[in-house]
């Protein structure tokens, strides 16, 4: 018996079956039951076949992260059983789809024969799993109905048929009660990440299509209406960065998204905007590399990459989130950051963050909201670079009544080229001074999180995505638990309090080589053990348990 | 007229084409001006190369981007405020070599912005390599024996990219570049002009170009095949002449226009609506 509830489902299917959108039905049917639930996504790269699933826990506290074992297997096809009935528990069930799969054990629904004989479209049998799977979990038919109503948008009526006739064929086999009240929206990574910045102001976003980034540009586009912004995909993403610092010179906010192999073409213009301080905010969803990799699955490998975009000696925000309420609060702080410092930002994400779904607090939304730039005052002639005592110039835009000179170019104060010395310095210095102006708002922010037991002397670090099963497993096993969020300028007072007490720490990442140690080190802190996977899939939490057991 | 110079010290070599092509376009934006086009809604944009230290040398607006960038660059400067009107001064080199994608897309998008291609036919400010238009059999630095590659014909890809405007024209001949200019920013749509301009240090080619080009007119301007015509009489090789003028016009929806169509001015985004569907 487990003490809390806290249940593990695998749907899956071949792509192209619709396995993931069954898996977000039934994340909200029980989300509508009050339950936690979160949702991790496993594709491959190809558009029909294969093998694709959904892992979706529900649970009555809140956990981002999964279960090795399984307590229901929904399989939409007989490979589903052959790959996941290993990591079925003793008691666990597979609920199937009878006309294609034979066996004994479990819960078999005619999906296929209820679909053909209510005269429905071939997809709609999976309606007819959820359905059975619904009634075998004992979920009340108004609860599926309203869910249904909700979630399909083509054939209700049929759709609905198909669920009841399904619903009734199926036996109970279990009851999973009611929790609480009120459901939190469901929303993936990257959904948050395009809520963070329309909230904090965004005016376009340019993109080339990129896994895992791609559903950023799906759904501002979707809603390029309800938030009146401008989506754009363009040639490459040479274009996508340099059209957004035009249009940031422009005047108007601007975001980018890509993945890796995007994020190397794009350095140049990374550079580009630090050099003439316009702002942008870029965001960078790692997948397994280097190279083309394994293009739909996770990794942490782009870290030092991204520290170090773009050549020339120069500062930029980065920061990685580790949830969907993160993901929100940071792309929403950093464009605003990226406008006040006026200068590249990158939010750092990963597949595993980007595409999985979690629950969203709304509350999140409130903290985020577009803060003033600094902005000419119209008064003398306008300077772009003016020699600011904190290195920040006012800005100015073309439409104004002034000569607004931007340049990638070393300038002088005006934004006219210059090559001597002197000059040089004079610029180089003032950059100098926002860059320590950028360290000091850094301090001012919640740029080192610190959970578990905060008197363990023994510590594990943990950021993006990682943060879901690494939070888990500390409490657990009852140590300390460090996240850091904001990665540059690197928040050194907070890590040294974060540290204090601790003589021994662990680093949790998905790469090969330990990328966040050697940032660690090349600020001081010294890591003692490094537990990295680089099969490009997270950790699960019995996985992490077992190698943090005996540290 | 409007007082264009800046504190800069033009380094262009006595002689350079770009004098011809600096003068023609502070005529055209004086005459912009004159006409009721604010000069802080002109934006000039430049690339990387001797031509683009144009943006030095004008006091208005401007944005100096990457190498072969301009082009985007511009068309995120115009996305972002539809009411400016956009220069885009680059060379060849960037237009063909490194930015080639950038320009046949916005061709192709038809992005409402003015490009202007100093065609010295060759890298000038790395000192003498060649380019994407440079003849076979250019001896530069790093062809010693000679190009071993035929240029191509940019006005020909430009057609086929479907430009909406298209001219030609050569630096010598100020009065009528500035002219070309001044249709180019009135036509709503991407103008590409190409400048021929000689490289006195490098490729000089100013007795060449006096004795080949010639003012042509297009009687049907939106005709490909007559601007086709007119295209090819120049291989970019040493034969044939060389017409300058508008060559082709065929107005069409622009690509910032059609982006920003859906924008309503202060409305606040409906995040609130768009939540009750992640329920």
């Amino acid at each position: 018996m487990k003490n809390k509830k806290d249940y593990s489902i695998i749907i899956g299917g071949a792509a192209g079956q619709g396995s993931r959108k069954a898996g977000l039905i039934i994340a909200k049917l029980f989300n509508n039951l009050g339950y936690n639930v979160f949702i991790s996504e496993d594709y491959q790269s190809l558009i029909k076949g294969g093998h694709n699933f959904s892992i979706v826990r529900i649970s009555e506290s809140q956990h981002f992260s999964t279960r090795e074992k399984a307590d229901f297997l929904l399989a939409l096809d007989a490979n589903t059983i052959d790959k996941h009935e290993k990591y079925l528990e003793e008691k666990g069930c597979v609920v199937f789809n009878k006309d294609k799969i034979k066996r004994e054990k479990g819960v078999g629904i005619a999906s296929d024969t209820i679909t053909k004989e209510l005269g429905g479209l071939p997809i709609m049998s999976n309606t007819a799993l959820i359905a059975g799977f619904s009634k075998a979990m004992g979920i009340e038919w108004k609860v599926l109905e309203d869910a249904l109503k909700k979630e399909l948008t083509k054939g209700i009526e049929k759709n609905l048929e198909i669920a009841k006739r399904a619903y009734e064929e199926t036996k109970t086999v279990l009851i999973l009660e009611r929790i609480k009240a009120n459901p939190d929206p469901l929303l993936t990574g990257n959904e948050a990440i395009a809520l963070g910045a329309v909230k904090a102001g965004l005016d376009i976003y340019y993109a080339y299509p990129m896994t895992p980034a791609t559903s950023i540009l799906h759904y501002l586009a979707e809603h390029e209406k309800d938030f009146n912004i401008i989506t754009s995909q363009l040639e490459n993403e040479i274009a996508v960065i340099n059209s957004a610092i035009g249009s940031a010179f422009a005047g108007k906010r601007s975001m980018v998204g890509t993945s890796g192999g995007g994020f190397a073409l794009m350095t140049e213009g990374i550079s580009l905007a630090a050099q003439a301080e316009t702002p942008v905010l870029i965001i960078n969803s790692q997948r397994s590399g280097p190279a083309t990799g394994v293009p739909t699955y996770s990794s942490q490998a782009d870290l030092l990459f991204t520290l170090n975009s773009g050549h020339g000696d120069f500062v930029r925000f980065i920061a990685a989130p580790g949830d969907a309420n993160e993901s929100c609060y940071w792309s929403g702080k950093l464009l605003n950051l990226a406008w006040k410092y006026q200068t590249p930002a990158i939010l750092l994400v990963d597949k595993e963050l980007s595409e999985s779904t979690f629950e969203f607090d709304e509350k999140v939304l409130k903290e985020i909201k577009k803060e003033k730039a600094s902005l000419w005052s119209g008064k003398g002639e306008y300077m772009r670079y003016a020699d600011a005592k904190n290195g920040i110039s006012p800005m100015a835009f073309p439409g104004n009544k002034a000569v607004v000179k931007g340049t990638s170019y070393e300038h002088d104060i005006k934004g006219l080229s210059v090559e001597d010395s002197e000059s040089i310095i004079l610029m180089q210095e003032k950059r100098l001074r926002k860059f320590k102006e950028m360290a000091l708002e850094v301090d001012s922010l919640e740029a080192v999180k610190v959970y578990g037991n905060k008197k363990s002397k023994k510590a594990i670090i943990a950021w993006g995505s990682t943060k879901g099963v690494a939070l888990e497993v500390a409490i657990k096993l009852g140590l300390k638990f460090i996240q850091p969020l904001v990665l540059q300028p690197f928040p050194k007072k907070q890590f040294e309090k974060a540290l204090k007490g601790v003589d021994k720490l662990v680093l949790v990442e998905c790469s090969a080589l330990g990328q966040m140690a050697k940032l660690l080190n090349c600020n001081g802190i010294k890591v003692d053990k490094e537990i990295l996977k680089y099969d490009m899939r997270p950790f699960t939490v019995e996985e992490l348990e077992k190698k943090l057991k005996n540290i | 007229m409007e007082n264009l110079e800046t504190t800069s010290i033009n380094t262009w070599c006595p002689g350079c084409g770009n004098f011809g092509i600096l003068q023609a376009v502070k005529l055209a934006i004086n005459d912009l001006i004159s006409k009721g086009t604010p000069k802080e809604n002109i934006v000039i944009v430049s690339d990387i190369g001797c031509n683009s230290k144009i943006v030095d040398y004008l006091n208005i607006n401007s944005f100096y981007s990457l190498h072969g960038r301009s082009i985007v660059t511009a068309m995120g400067i115009k996305m972002a405020n539809p009411e400016l009107k956009i220069l885009v001064f680059l060379g060849d080199g960037a237009a063909l070599d490194e930015g080639i994608s950038h320009l046949i897309h916005a061709a192709k998008r038809n992005s409402d912005i003015n490009v202007i291609m100093h065609n010295n036919r060759l890298f000038a400010l790395t000192t003498g390599q060649f380019t994407a238009v440079s003849p076979k059999g250019l001896k530069g630095k790093s062809t010693p024996e000679g190009s071993i590659e035929e240029p191509i014909n940019p006005l020909e890809l430009m057609l086929a990219a479907n430009s909406s405007f298209i001219a030609r024209a050569y630096s010598a001949k100020i009065e009528h570049l500035k002219n070309l200019i001044i249709e180019a920013v009135n036509h709503k749509g991407f103008s590409f002009i190409e400048v021929m301009q000689p490289c006195v240090t490098f490729f000089n080619t100013v007795q060449f170009y006096n004795e080949k080009v010639y003012e042509a007119v297009n009687p049907e301007l939106d005709s490909r095949e007559k601007a086709l015509a007119l295209i090819k009489e120049w291989n970019y090789n040493g034969e044939g002449k060389i017409p300058v003028g508008i060559l082709f016009k065929k107005d069409r929806t622009c690509f910032e226009e059609e982006s920003n169509k859906h924008l309503v001015k202060d409305k606040k985004p409906e995040i609130e609506k768009c939540l009750q569907t992640h329920l």
